[in-house]
C-alpha cells in the first residue's frame, strides 16, 4: 500500500521468508539421514483400516458435494451405515445406530439449538 | 468483593448450571477414559453446543469436561496399557505395571486422588495469581504485548517433544493461516483469490474440529485392528491408603502440581508436556530411582498432580492476556470471545461476576471428580468395551454437524475436511499441532501489536527495549530464542 512502510504485505512476507529457511534446513537433514522419500504407514497393510479409512475421507467429500441437494437427513443415514458397517459392525447395530444417531442430532441440533440443517429431497415432510 | 462473590456464587448454583455441569462431567470421564479422544477434542465437540449457551454454563461445560478428561485418562492406562489422553501417556507403563502387580487399585486410586489435589492446587495459584497480574497488565502497551505474544510462541515451539525445527515450521503454518482474510492492521483483503467464503479469514473453530477431532479420528481407524486387552484386577475401595501417601510424598506432590501450573501457564505447552517433565523430575531427585519403570507409585503420584494443576495453570495467561497457555485454552479464548468476556487485564473489572463464577467452576470440578471419579473407575469395564466401530462413525457425524452449525455454512465442513487431513499428516511426520493452533489464534495480535509499535516508535527496533517491562521481556525472548541454539551449537 503507497505511504506506508509495514503495509499489509509486511508480515506473510516474514512468514514466507521463515517457511523458506525451515524448509531448507528440514530438506538438509532429511538428505543426511539417507530415508526414503516417501514411505506408506503400517495401516496400508490392513484391510479393515484401508477401507475405513477411504469411506471416511470419501464420505466427508460426500457430505459436502449432497448434502445440500440430498438433505441432512439422508446423507447422515447413508453415512453412517457404509462407516458403521465397513468398520465392522453387524447389519442389525448398523442400521439401529445409523438412524438412532441421525435422529439424536435432529432433536439436539436442529430441534433444540436451531441449527438450520437442510432437508432436501424431504423438505415437503420437514418436521 | 462479596458482592462479586455473592453473584458469582448464584451464577454457578443455578439449576442449568449445575445440570450442564453434571452433564460435561458424565462426557469429559468418557472421551478421557477411551482412548484415542482427548481432552482438546472434548473441548472442539464442546464448542458448537456451548455456543447456544448464556457465557457462565459454556465456560463451565468446558472446565469440567477438561479436568474430568485428564483424570480419566488414567483409566486406561491401569487397564490396557494405552493412555486415555496424551496426558497420560508419561506414566502409562509405569501405572500398568502396577496392575500387573496386582495393584491396579492403588494405581488408580493414585491418579484419581492426585489429580483432584493438583487440579486443586493449580487453582489455587489461578485464583491468587490472575487478578493480581492483570493490575500490572493494565499498565501494558503495545510494546509489551509484542513481546508476550513473540515468548510465547517461541514457548510453544521449544517445549513441544521432538525437533524444534518442525515445531516452527507448525507455528509459521498458523500464523499464515492467522493472516488470511480482512483482519489485519490495514483491513486489505489477503489470500482470499476472490471467494467470498475466504474474504472474512478463516473461522478458528472447524480448523480446530479437523485438527483436534477429525485427525485423531483418522489415527484410530488405521488401528483399528489392534485389539484393546484389558488386564484383570480387583477393584474395591480405591481411596484406601491414598492419606497415607499424601503423608509420604508430600514434597512430590507439592513438586508437581507446581510445575504442572508453570508448564500449564506457559504458552504452547499443557498438561501432557507438564506429566512428562514431571515424571522425569520425580525419576531424578527420587530417593529409589531404580524403581520407575518396574510399578512405582512415586512418579504416578508427581504426574498425575502435574497434568491436572496444568490445566487451571493454561487458563493464568488466557484469562490475563489472551495468549493461551494451552491448546484447550486455545480453543476457550475463542468461546471467550464470542460470549462477549474478551480476555484481557479488565475482565476482571468489566466481568468479574462471571471470572468468579469460573473459579468457582473450577474449585466444583476439582471436589466432582472424586465422586464421579469412583463411579467411572467402577464402570471403566463397561466403558472401555464401547464399539469403536460404532463410536467413531458417530462422532464424525458430530463433527459434521458441529462445524457446520459455526457458520451455518458448508464451507465449515470442508474446512474441518481439510485441516483434519492436514493434522493428521503433521502429527504422523513429527510435526507438533499445538504451536499451529497458537499461531492461529495469536497471529493476529502479534501483528497488530508490532506494526502499531512500528509505528509509534516511528521504525526504530530500539523503541521495543526501551519501556522497562518491554525491554525485560524482550531480553527474556531473546535468551529463550538464542541459548538453546547456541548450546547445540556448542555440544557439536
Amino acid at each position: 500500500m503507497p505511504g506506508q512502510k509495514f503495509g499489509p504485505a509486511w508480515f506473510p512476507g516474514l512468514i514466507a521468508v521463515g517457511l523458506a529457511i525451515c524448509g531448507a534446513l528440514l530438506i538438509g537433514s532429511g538428505m543426511r539421514q539417507r530415508r526414503p522419500w516417501l514411505a506408506a504407514p503400517e495401516w496400508i497393510r490392513s484391510p479393515r483400516a484401508r477401507s475405513g479409512i477411504g469411506a471416511l475421507l470419501g464420505g466427508l467429500v460426500f457430505y459436502v458435494l449432497a448434502a445440500d441437494a440430498l438433505g441432512f437427513h439422508i446423507t447422515a443415514i447413508v453415512l453412517l451405515a457404509v462407516w458403521i458397517r465397513l468398520l465392522g459392525a453387524s447389519w442389525r447395530v448398523t442400521l439401529c445406530v445409523a438412524v438412532l444417531a441421525t435422529l439424536v442430532i435432529h432433536l439436539s441440533f436442529y430441534k433444540l439449538l436451531r441449527v438450520p440443517l437442510p432437508w432436501g429431497l424431504l423438505e415437503r415432510w420437514a418436521f | 468483593m462479596s458482592g462479586v462473590l455473592a453473584q458469582a456464587f448464584w451464577l454457578v448454583f443455578d439449576p442449568y448450571v449445575l445440570w450442564v455441569i453434571f452433564a460435561s462431567a458424565i462426557f469429559g470421564l468418557f472421551v478421557g477414559a477411551v482412548p484415542g479422544l482427548t481432552a482438546t477434542m472434548a473441548t472442539a465437540l464442546l464448542v458448537p453446543v456451548t455456543f447456544f449457551m448464556p457465557p457462565v454454563p459454556a465456560i463451565a461445560s468446558i472446565v469440567t469436561a477438561t479436568a474430568m478428561a485428564i483424570f480419566a485418562g488414567d483409566i486406561p492406562s491401569c487397564l490396557l496399557r494405552m493412555p486415555g489422553t496424551p496426558a497420560s501417556a508419561a506414566y502409562t507403563d509405569e501405572a500398568y505395571a502396577l496392575t500387573k502387580k496386582g495393584q491396579g487399585e492403588l494405581a488408580l486410586g493414585a491418579g484419581l486422588w492426585f489429580s483432584i489435589l493438583g487440579g486443586l492446587f493449580g487453582t489455587a495459584v489461578l485464583i491468587a495469581a490472575a487478578p493480581s497480574l492483570a493490575e500490572i497488565a493494565l499498565k501494558f502497551s503495545s510494546f509489551e504485548y509484542f513481546w508476550l505474544v513473540v515468548l510465547g510462541l517461541a514457548s510453544a515451539v521449544f517445549l513441544a517433544i521432538g525437533n524444534p525445527l518442525k515445531g516452527v515450521v507448525s507455528l509459521l503454518l498458523g500464523l499464515l493461516i492467522a493472516s488470511q482474510g480482512l483482519d489485519n492492521p490495514a483491513g486489505f483483503p489477503r489470500f482470499t483469490f476472490g471467494i467470498a467464503e475466504l474474504a472474512g479469514g478463516l473461522t478458528l473453530i472447524p480448523i480446530m474440529i479437523g485438527m483436534f477431532a477429525v485427525s485423531e479420528i483418522l489415527r484410530s481407524v488405521s488401528r483399528i485392528d489392534q485389539p484393546w486387552e484389558m488386564a484383570q484386577t480387583k477393584i474395591g475401595n480405591v481411596l484406601h491408603g491414598m492419606w497415607g501417601l499424601t503423608l509420604r510424598y508430600p514434597w512430590q506432590l507439592l513438586r508437581g502440581s507446581a510445575v504442572g501450573t508453570a508448564i500449564g501457564a506457559l504458552p504452547g505447552a499443557g498438561a501432557d508436556i507438564a506429566a512428562w517433565m514431571s515424571y522425569a523430575i520425580s525419576k531424578r531427585f527420587s530417593k529409589e530411582p531404580d524403581k520407575f519403570g518396574t510399578g512405582h507409585i512415586e512418579g504416578i503420584i508427581e504426574a498425575g498432580a502435574s497434568n491436572n494443576s496444568a490445566l487451571a495453570g493454561a487458563w493464568i495467561p488466557a484469562l490475563v492476556f489472551g495468549i493461551p497457555g494451552d491448546s484447550i485454552t486455545a480453543i476457550v479464548i475463542g468461546v471467550l470471545y464470542i460470549k462477549g468476556l474478551n480476555p484481557g487485564p479488565t475482565i476482571f473489572m468489566n466481568n468479574a461476576p462471571a471470572i468468579y463464577a469460573v473459579f468457582l467452576v473450577f474449585i466444583l470440578a476439582n471436589l466432582l471428580m472424586l465422586p464421579f471419579g469412583i463411579a467411572a473407575i467402577k464402570a471403566a469395564k463397561q466403558m472401555l468395551r464401547a464399539p469403536r466401530e460404532v463410536l467413531l462413525p458417530v462422532i464424525v457425524l458430530f463433527c459434521i454437524v458441529g462445524s457446520f452449525a459455526i457458520n451455518n455454512s458448508l464451507f465449515g465442513v470442508v474446512l474441518m475436511l481439510a485441516f483434519g487431513v492436514v493434522g493428521y499428516f503433521m502429527e504422523e511426520n513429527g510435526f507438533p499441532i499445538a504451536p499451529a493452533i497458537l499461531g492461529m489464534v495469536l497471529g493476529a495480535m502479534l501483528e497488530e501489536n508490532f506494526i502499531s509499535s512500528m509505528i509509534k516508535a516511528d521504525g526504530r527496533v530500539l523503541a521495543f527495549f526501551e519501556r522497562p517491562i518491554a525491554g525485560a521481556l524482550g531480553l527474556l525472548t531473546i535468551a529463550v530464542l538464542t541459548v538453546p541454539v547456541l548450546r547445540r551449537l556448542l555440544r557439536s
